[in-house]
């Protein structure tokens, strides 16, 4: 096949992408932006955030996990699947327990940075306020499960990237969980060490580095200055 | 079982090894060591996370994802009412408030003596003869008031569950309208033998040819999808049948492997045939594991009689055999991908679509995932041939379809008719007198009010799994739609936003409507969470959680008005009912308890 062949659009624009991309991954490289939580461009797709829900010749599809195909017609920046992806950011804050202004990820939270960017003024619907445990019996690191957002990112790195296994999901439904892969259960029992890949993931603060909150001030943070959306360059590339 | 302190470890350890010690067991293990241990407690994780060499969280995993897998004891004696609507309209509700009394156990609870517990789970597959409850995980039909009072006594009485009187446990299969399937005469191995004529290629062109659709909901060209997994490359192919029959109001299965368990069995190696597959698995049900001693000596009789194991039918080289995989209380392992990851003995989330099981599925081979109607249907292909099939029904739904009919009918039971049968003569033909309603195809599926009883069942116009549920002039539709809204927000499996959190936001929003605090707020709400849900979940059950409330809604309007206020919005906080905890810590329940009641 020629080169010239593997192009799609989305929202009209022509995205070129090499064999074997997701939409997602070829978007990102080419500079166009589509929301996503669960997806990081060092693992597999897992496409259960939905963020990415795009829709491709008249379908709706996670564009983290859709092979990209020539010729493909991708909506994106839509009313329609924006106001979708506004609900889904409602439904994580909702469900967990998110209180930003007393977070030390606030300003470098992915989930953040994308409800500011989706224009997400409220959480609308009614908290769930579950009850979540908090782990702190790890001397560097404080995995606090109000936060979780399920994305399984840390998952993914303690097994394809730290090859530790520290991190497996649990419970059904809305019990759904992150739990420590040691003999108690508990992250200090776990080979997690700070410099761990699945210990700097998190897009949420979930799993803390201890002893470093609020580290840079107003202003200086990830995403003080410039929206997620303008910085589709870093997300394609950044690492753990 | 009574054991002595520390007399796990033998039982537990003869159960991991009869399995292998193979991880890709890992359910089937727990499934057979809560029967010795009652639950899974910390020792059974920890001797079967070592004995399996597994992470003690991987077992977890699989521990909490199952209903019917308790990681809490749930008493010696486990008592689940089935909460299908059906279930419902013929009394559970009172029988199990009745047992409640008797055992003085709310729902959920369990006895102090560590005894028994009681509880609701989802539809078990006996809407024709409901209400129904498992014990143990033992299916017991037809309760009544003196049932429960009798079952009652044995349980204060420890008697074993093997000494129950045998006639709670008989499950009847009311055939009402038997047509080529049902009616026929079987000779076992006729469809066999018919394939091994064709050859395999002639076996998926007459597939082809008959237009045979998959009839566990989807319709997808069985021909088509064996054919992708015979070209599919590798060495290894797995023919899987679902016997996952969750769908709410569906038992069809369930009489298909009760009584015609041979030609389930003779499709699933006939599909072995054609697709090049040496290994079967039926993935059976939890509900149904009454089935298992009858599906084990069926397949004991195939092996004995040459249809099943090596050379089959006296083909050189054509080796078969099948195991049998229990669920274990999860509908989500209906869905193709969910059932394979629960074979490979993880919990059951849908993976990621494609890769398609044709190319990718059991053990990352080639698979080919179908419903037990569907395989026996193969086997009428096979003999007749697919132009004579193709005859049969309609242009687009070739063939005949098992209908599972409960509800309001004075006969409920199995109809097997052509494709292409009107609503209304299934209704006439069940003895529906006044039916006001029809869920077709289970909760997920759609509801018809009695001005589309003239449509057809067929994939051109009401495509089906099988359900057929009939609701009489005095049901309140509402009831029927939020008992749906429980089920999904119980069956979700976590994985995606929209669904794990969407089912309970409208299972919530129901209950308030229920509780007659609802206004035209949450009418809207329900409606653009339907929206949501169905375009961004992840697999078919999120997208088609809310149909039931979105279809009850449009068509009977008056059962969600009566019970809306007038006002624009309620809030969800109710300040009485945050009190009722500290009423019940004082044991107070006076007027000057309450808040914000009138007087």
């Amino acid at each position: 096949m020629n080169a010239a062949d593997n192009v799609f659009t989305i929202d009209g624009q022509p995205v070129p992408f090499k064999s074997g991309q997701t939409i997602l991954q070829a978007a990102l490289e080419a500079g166009v932006f589509i929301p996503h939580l669960c997806h990081h461009p060092q693992f597999k797709p897992s496409g259960s955030c939905k963020l990415c829900t795009v829709t491709v010749n008249g379908r709706n599809g996670s564009a983290c996990s859709l092979p990209a195909l020539p010729g493909q017609e991708v909506e994106n920046n839509t009313p329609d699947l924006n106001g979708k992806r506004r609900v889904l950011l409602q439904m994580l804050f909702v469900e967990g327990n998110h209180f930003c202004p007393g977070c030390e990820k606030s300003g470098n939270c992915q989930l953040q940075a994308l409800a500011y960017e989706l224009e997400m003024v409220t959480p609308h619907f009614n908290h769930f306020y579950p009850e979540r445990e908090v782990d702190a019996s790890h001397p560097d690191l404080l995995l606090d499960r109000n936060r979780c957002i399920m994305c399984e990112l840390c998952v993914r790195a303690s097994r394809d990237v730290d090859g530790k296994n520290v991190f497996t999901m649990v419970g059904r439904g809305r019990d759904s969980q992150v739990a420590v892969n040691s003999a108690t259960g508990r992250l200090g029992d776990s080979e997690l060490a700070a410099t761990d890949a699945a210990a700097k993931v998190c897009p949420v603060g979930a799993i803390l580095r201890k002893r470093v909150g609020y580290a840079l001030p107003i202003g200086a943070r990830l995403y003080d200055a410039h929206p997620i959306s303008a910085q589709v360059a870093r997300l394609a590339t950044r690492e753990a | 079982m009574e054991l002595a302190e520390g007399g796990l470890a033998g039982p537990l350890t003869s159960i991991i090894q009869r399995n292998g010690r193979d991880p890709m067991r890992l359910l089937q293990i727990l499934v057979q060591a809560q029967q010795v241990s009652d639950w899974i407690s910390p020792e059974v994780v920890d001797l079967v996370a070592k004995q399996v060499q597994l992470p003690p969280a991987r077992i977890q995993s699989v521990a909490e994802f199952y209903s019917f897998l308790y990681t809490k004891p749930r008493g010696r004696y486990r008592i689940l009412f089935s909460d299908n609507i059906t279930d419902r309209m013929l009394g559970s509700i009172p029988l199990l408030e009745h047992m409640g009394k008797r055992l003085k156990l709310k729902p959920g609870q369990v006895s102090e003596d560590g005894l028994v517990s009681v509880d609701l789970t989802s539809c078990t597959g006996m809407c024709d003869q409901g209400p129904a409850i498992l014990v143990n995980n033992c299916a017991i039909t037809r309760m009544t008031p003196r049932r429960v009072d009798e079952i009652c006594d044995l349980v204060r009485g420890r008697i074993p569950l093997a000494d129950w009187p045998d006639h709670y446990f008989r499950v009847e299969d009311n055939i009402r309208r038997a047509d080529i399937l049902l009616g026929s005469i079987w000779t076992p191995g006729d469809g066999l033998r018919a394939a091994i004529e064709r050859g395999p290629q002639g076996m998926l062109a007459e597939l082809k040819r008959s237009n045979l659709r998959g009839r566990g909901g989807a319709g997808f060209t069985t021909g088509v999808k064996w054919e992708a997994c015979r070209n599919a490359s590798g060495e290894t192919r797995y023919v899987v049948c679902n016997a996952d029959e969750g769908e709410p109001g569906t038992f069809k299965d369930r009489v298909l492997l009760q009584s015609y368990s041979d030609r389930v069995f003779e499709g699933m190696v006939l599909a072995g045939y054609t697709v090049g597959a040496q290994k079967g698995f039926l993935y059976l049900r939890g509900e149904y594991r009454y089935l298992l001693p009858v599906l084990e000596s069926r397949l004991e009789r195939m092996r004995r009689t040459g249809l099943l194991g090596k050379d089959i039918c006296g083909a050189k080289g054509f080796d078969f055999d099948i195991d049998i995989h229990l669920g274990a209380g999860a509908y989500i392992c209906g869905e193709e991908t969910a059932l394979i990851e629960s074979l490979e003995g993880k919990a059951g989330r849908p993976r990621i679509r494609p890769p398609f099981p044709v190319t990718c599925g059991y053990d990352g081979k080639p698979t080919v995932v179908n419903n037990v109607e569907t395989l026996c249907k193969t086997l009428e292909v096979a003999v007749h041939g697919g132009a004579w099939y193709e005859g049969l029904g309609t242009k687009q739904s070739t063939g005949t379809k098992i209908l599972s009919v409960s509800g309001d009918c004075e006969r409920p039971g199995l109809y097997e008719y052509p494709f292409g049968v009107r609503v209304a003569q299934v209704l006439e033909d069940c003895g529906a007198k006044d039916a006001m309603a029809v869920q077709i195809s289970g909760a997920s599926g759609i509801c018809l009010s009695d001005r589309e009883f003239g449509r057809r069942i067929a994939f051109e116009d009401v495509p089906t799994a099988g359900a057929f549920m009939v609701f009489g002039k005095h049901r309140d539709m509402f009831e029927v739609a939020r008992n749906f809204a429980h089920f999904f927000a119980h069956e979700s499996c976590g994985f995606c936003t929209p669904c794990r959190v969407g089912t309970g936001l409208a299972r919530n929003l129901m209950d308030k409507i229920a509780a007659g605090r609802g206004t035209q707020y949450e009418m809207n709400e329900l409606l653009r969470l339907h929206g949501v849900m169905r375009s961004s979940s992840h697999c078919g059950l999120g997208q088609t959680a809310c149909n039931a409330i979105n279809d009850t809604m449009q068509k009977f309007r008056p059962s969600y008005d009566r019970r809306l206020k007038a006002v624009d919005f309620e809030p969800a906080f109710d300040l009485d009912a945050a009190l009722a905890p500290t009423r019940e810590l004082t044991g107070r329940d006076d007027a000057d308890a309450h808040l914000g009641v009138a007087a």
